[in-house]
């Protein structure tokens, strides 16, 4: 019983080792300032185009379904409403966060599993670096950085795509969308859809660079790494979700 | 050899004292080993793949920590040290991996030119740090690929390359991990011609793990010429090359070639080429 618990306890223990180390490094020199731009590229900009697809259809889905239920009470002009608060608080963070785990958790285990079975992250050692200050700092801080704003730009045309579906299909004038739209949101939702990238993006970027870390077994092992990265990272998004939906739920009647 | 011995004109630089090494729930990689290196030696560590000699190399250099025994480097113990405080002491040491390990997203003048940039204990300044690049890649004669990406090499030319980056800092001692593994007899002549010439001539003491014989018979039995840029006889000075056998993460036989090929032991003369032997 304890030889199979010893396994995953482990690995936590590994992984809040890894978490606590990364998280030092923030104010500890030297900075890869190269190093956290490069990552923003890769990891904010590159993932501009899958974001913007799954936001905009999304958004234009949760139209469609929304209007056809508000459409039996005669309230198609209450879409905007209702795209806005989901997108904001739960459906944008969410799947910004599960899309970029799905890119990127997979492509850090697989970059940096890589590096392991070729014996550069012992190289990197060797030759005077820390490997998480150089390696998994950076992605933590651009992850950090990035899955915010993909989140603002994944909100934002989901509206879009919502906008065009009422239109469409309910005749919802533009002006009254949009009216609805900003109405329906209060600062605790805008609260609520940054603070929760912000958070999974340390599950996305440490869990990548957990498992890449800890590959062994030459190619095989980095795919394994890679998958079980992918795994784990949109678990923890879920997870993440239900906790920080619960927090400001809190908050909320607390204020009230 | 009782020169060798004398701790002033030839100081310790890597001593195992008693070292095990073991990941659970395995046996032991390396078991009680100890051994002495001295400033000047070249040491040739021979056995079966498995016998922990890469493990031995990476102990040396606290990339794994042993679970039982001392490892001292310069006179210095660095067993269990935080990692923060062995980079400085690994400045004093080159290490060319099984695999190279060259950064893949680097160009050869930046994998050459990283210990440079990140050995905190060294400090080359900016304008002199192409020239030190350039410098390295010429002893390995590949200065004509500073601008190429590893990927754009071949094995042995990434070989040369690794060495290039292990000895841009001048260290004193130097670790060789199978550096003729998977290369062909002309490749792995040069490889080893290069290990020769960096000890001959920059007075380099090296650890050289390798299965094959010849690898060790070339250390132990030439010399560099700096006048031809060849390797001529050692002649009867020797060249200070002591052979370590490992079976099982224990040192099963220490000395130097004539007691080698002089051992009755069935494993260690496996690794030894016979003329009897060949001819039989």
């Amino acid at each position: 019983m304890l030889d199979t618990l010893k396994g995953p306890i482990q690995a936590v223990q590994e992984f809040y080792e890894l978490t606590g180390r990364a998280i030092r490094n923030v104010t500890r020199k030297p900075h890869y300032v190269d190093d956290i731009l490069l990552q923003m590229e890769s990891i904010g900009v590159g993932s501009v185009p899958i974001v913007l697809l799954t936001g905009f259809f999304s958004g234009a889905v949760m139209a469609m379904q929304m209007g056809r239920g508000l459409q039996d009470y005669g309230q198609t002009g209450r879409t905007g409403q209702f795209v806005s608060i989901i997108l904001v608080r739960e459906l944008g963070p969410v799947l910004t966060g599960v899309m970029v785990a799905g890119r990127n958790s997979s492509g850090i285990a697989s970059e940096l599993g890589s590096m392991k079975v070729t014996e550069q992250i012992d190289a990197m050692r060797a030759l005077g670096t820390d490997p998480i200050q150089k390696l998994v700092t950076p992605r933590m801080i651009a992850t950090a950085l990035m899955l915010p704003c993909l989140t603002i730009i994944d909100d934002f045309i989901g509206m879009i795509g919502g906008g065009i579906m009422a239109k469409v299909l309910f005749s919802v004038p533009g002006p009254q969308y949009w009216s609805t739209v900003w109405r329906a949101l209060v600062w605790s939702d805008v609260g609520q859809g940054l603070t929760k990238p912000f958070i999974f993006s340390f599950a996305v970027s440490l869990i990548g660079c957990y498992y890449g870390l800890r590959a062994t077994g030459g190619t095989q092992g980095v795919g394994r790494a890679t998958t079980q990265a992918v795994v784990w990272a949109s678990i923890a998004i879920f997870v993440l979700d239900l906790f920080i939906g619960k927090i400001f739920i809190a908050i909320s009647q607390i204020g009230t | 050899m009782a020169e060798l011995s004398n701790p002033v004109s030839h100081p310790s630089l890597l001593r195992f004292e008693e070292v095990s090494v073991r990941f659970d729930p395995d046996p032991p990689v390396l078991d009680k080993l100890s051994f002495n290196v001295r400033a000047g030696e070249t040491r040739i560590i021979l056995g079966a793949a498995g016998s922990g000699k890469t493990v031995l190399l990476k102990t040396a250099m606290g990339l794994i920590q042993p679970v039982g025994g001392r490892v001292f480097l310069f006179d210095e113990d660095v067993t269990n040290k935080p990692e923060t405080e062995l980079f400085n002491i690994r400045s004093k040491l080159g290490m060319l991996f099984q695999e190279s390990a060259l950064f893949d997203s680097m160009t050869v003048a930046q994998n050459v030119a990283y210990p440079l940039l990140n050995q905190k204990a060294i400090v080359i300044p900016r304008d002199q740090m192409e020239s030190a690049v350039r410098k390295s890649l010429s002893f390995v004669e590949l200065e004509h690929t500073m601008d190429k990406y590893p990927s754009e090499l071949s094995g042995g030319m990434r070989r040369r390359v690794a060495i290039a980056r292990a000895v841009v800092t001048n260290p004193p001692l130097l670790l060789y991990d199978s550096p003729t593994a998977g290369l062909d007899p002309i490749t792995a002549h040069t490889i080893m011609a290069l290990i020769v010439k960096e000890r001959d001539a920059n007075s380099t003491t090296a650890l050289v793990v390798t299965h094959r014989y010849q690898d060790g018979n070339l250390v132990a039995n030439f010399r560099y010429n700096p006048n031809s840029g060849r390797l001529d006889p050692a002649g009867p000075e020797g060249t200070n090359t002591i052979f370590m056998v490992m079976k099982e993460g224990r040192l099963v036989f220490e000395g130097n070639q004539t007691e080698l090929e002089a051992c009755n032991d069935a494993y260690v003369s496996k690794f030894v080429k016979r003329p009897e032997l060949e001819a039989a």
